[in-house]
């Protein structure tokens, strides 16, 4: 984190406080209104009742009179929204696990043992992560449906990989790339194998970089879309964004408290994930990109 | 040396074929690879590979095609919905990239002021940006609602306008609604990793600007824009491919209505494909857009490769 510390010195002190809030609060402010209103609004239309709802003439329409719960109550009890967050919990740990295990091991052969051609094989990992789902939906569905997967956890925890893993391994190229040779020579000379240095220095030491692309892999896969709208098809089997999107849309009756709810809850967890780990989620993104 | 190096010799000497294959740096660089590239190799290459094709045949969703070459292209050369979804693509993508671009180094240049509070401020700033987009776009299709968008209802309380706006009802007004959507999903990357780039120029460089007199607006003209173009190369080439590719905003806030007016390219194919069932035509139509993301990769490339021949071939 040392690149994100406070190096704003210079004569900014000598700065009065009211032309400072107009050049830097003021705006900043603005900004931060601006992109956390949609939250706000999320939230309010989640705890208002109907009769609230849909009466901006009776009630401001920024406040809640009577807070209520039924709009969660319903979510949880009459839809099959706990099942769509089981499946995504299920999707999102497994394909996270999956391409950390095979990222730790690419990377490490790549940055580490640095076998003959490694160097284009990061490159080309690098560009798997240039094609955009949109343009591999069709084909894998075809794959997805021929290899009998279709309408199952398995048929995303397998393809959710191909975009995690290049995001993955170029994040821990990074991280292996810190760590001195001269503590694997050591163990070299010492008869260690290159699976025991892998496990016993090299993971230990880039802990960090690791938790970063897990954390990294967790929200992606949670907020993917595509693939999950594509390859699932009963209610049982979506996930939170699909289920949210397909079934709590009944023709042309919107229940948008049971959608703010949905919205809602199934944010929380990621923000929550996120918010324990900012430090490492931030200078991860900005390190993988300064790269 | 030879101490060390002949117990080596003997110690190989005895060593099967097999644990000898595990002294070398390729077998084992090898071995480290399968699982990625068995899963990339499976479900990312041969899907590339296969959509090519696919956009060559007439398939059907549970059908086999057969190979009829261009045709599909030539018809959506001739198809008025697919131009208007190539239009609407690049409208998206030069206002959603340009305001993006903006308001992010505007935002990344506020951030790096002295501020209290600076690292919970930076983590509210990305919030957008972990959560669901598909949940945020929920947030925002309520917001648009024609009877009762709280924009409206804050317009016409404020006497701006008189009657409630259709956002997502009339084509223009939906184009720029799902823009501005994309905008407030956008800014926080752009702005946070602007900001990273921000903090590793020397403070030094503003000192000496200021001992020569440089105002404000010559500093960031001459220091501050000059040291972060590699930077922002970087983040417009990300931003400009996750804009035009983007899938989520556009299906679920308008579904590509009203009358085809928010089609993007990504959310055509999927209803010719999927909804529509017309695999071959889906994949020409998901084809199409790479020429557009292979144009944006060069130009940033060969952008970045400019601006350090400018500074003098560093790195």
């Amino acid at each position: 984190m040392t690149t994100m510390e406070d190096q704003s010195v210079g004569m900014d002190y000598l700065e009065s406080f009211p032309k400072k809030f107009l050049r830097v609060y003021l705006p900043l402010g603005l900004i931060i209104v601006f992109l956390l209103f949609p939250f706000y609004w999320m939230a309010v239309t989640t705890f208002k009742p109907d009769a609230e709802m849909y009466d901006y003439e009776k009630y401001n329409p920024f406040l809640i009179a009577h807070p209520t719960l039924e709009h969660i109550k319903k979510l949880f009890f009459d839809t099959d929204y706990p099942l769509w967050m089981w499946n995504t919990v299920i999707v999102s740990v497994s394909s996270t696990f999956i391409s950390l295990f095979a990222s730790v091991c690419a990377a490490y052969a790549i940055e580490r043992l640095r076998y003959t051609g490694s160097r284009y094989v990061g490159l080309a990992i690098f560009l798997g992560y240039l094609v955009p789902p949109s343009i591999l939906f069709i084909p894998l569905a075809a794959i997805v449906f021929q290899l009998g997967l279709f309408d199952g956890n398995l048929a995303l925890i397998l393809t959710y990989p191909t975009f995690l893993i290049p995001f993955c391994t170029w994040l821990l190229m990074g991280y292996f790339r810190t760590i001195p040779y001269e503590l694997e020579e050591c163990a070299l000379i010492d008869g260690a194998t290159r699976l025991q240095i892998l496990v016993k220095i090299t993971l230990p030491l880039s802990l960090p970089g690791v938790i970063s692309a897990g954390i990294f892999a967790f929200t992606l896969s949670w907020n993917e879309f595509i693939y999950a709208l594509t390859f699932i098809s009963s209610s049982e089997n979506k996930t939170i964004p699909v289920g949210a999107i397909t079934e709590l849309v009944n023709g042309d009756v919107y229940h948008w408290g049971a959608l703010m709810a949905a919205a809602l809850t199934g944010s929380v967890p990621v923000v929550i994930l996120y918010s324990f780990f900012v430090e490492y989620y931030v200078s991860a993104m900005t390190g993988a990109v300064k790269e | 040396m030879a101490v060390i190096a002949e117990p080596v010799a003997v110690q190989l000497k005895r060593s099967s074929l097999w644990s000898r294959a595990f002294e070398s740096r390729n077998f084992l660089g090898a071995m480290f690879m399968v699982p990625a590239i068995a899963i990339l190799i499976l479900f990312l290459a041969y899907p590339l590979a296969l959509g090519f094709w696919l956009g060559m045949t007439d398939t059907k969703i549970g059908g086999v095609g057969r190979f009829i070459g261009f045709q599909n292209f030539v018809s959506l050369s001739k198809d008025s919905v697919f131009w208007l979804s190539v239009f609407n693509t690049i409208f998206y993508t030069v206002f959603a990239s340009i305001v993006k671009f903006a308001i992010g180094l505007y935002l990344a240049l506020l951030l790096n002021e002295r501020l209290p509070f600076k690292s919970m401020v930076r983590a509210i700033v990305l919030l957008p940006f972990v959560v669901p987009t598909v949940l945020s776009a929920i947030a925002f299709w309520w917001i648009y609602d024609s009877q009762f968008s709280i924009i409206s209802w804050v317009l016409i309380k404020a006497g701006l306008i008189t009657s409630y706006i259709e956002f997502l009802g009339e084509p223009w007004n939906a184009r720029w609604s799902v823009v501005l959507a994309n905008i407030w999903r956008g800014v926080p990357f752009v702005a946070i990793t602007l900001l990273a780039g921000l903090q590793t120029i020397s403070p030094s460089l503003y000192e000496a600007a200021n001992l020569d007199g440089a105002t404000n607006l010559q500093r960031f003209r001459h220091i501050t824009l000059p040291m972060l173009s590699p930077i922002i190369a970087v983040v417009m080439t990300f931003s400009v491919l996750m804009t035009f590719t983007d899938f989520q905003l556009i299906y679920t806030i308008t579904r590509g209505g009203p009358i085809n007016a928010t089609h993007l390219m990504a959310t055509l194919s999927f209803q010719r494909a999927i909804t529509g069932g017309n695999l071959g035509e889906g994949a020409a139509i998901s084809n199409a857009m790479i020429p557009f993301l292979v144009a944006a990769i060069l130009l940033s490339f060969f952008g970045l490769q400019r601006s350090r021949w400018q500074q003098g071939g560093r790195d």
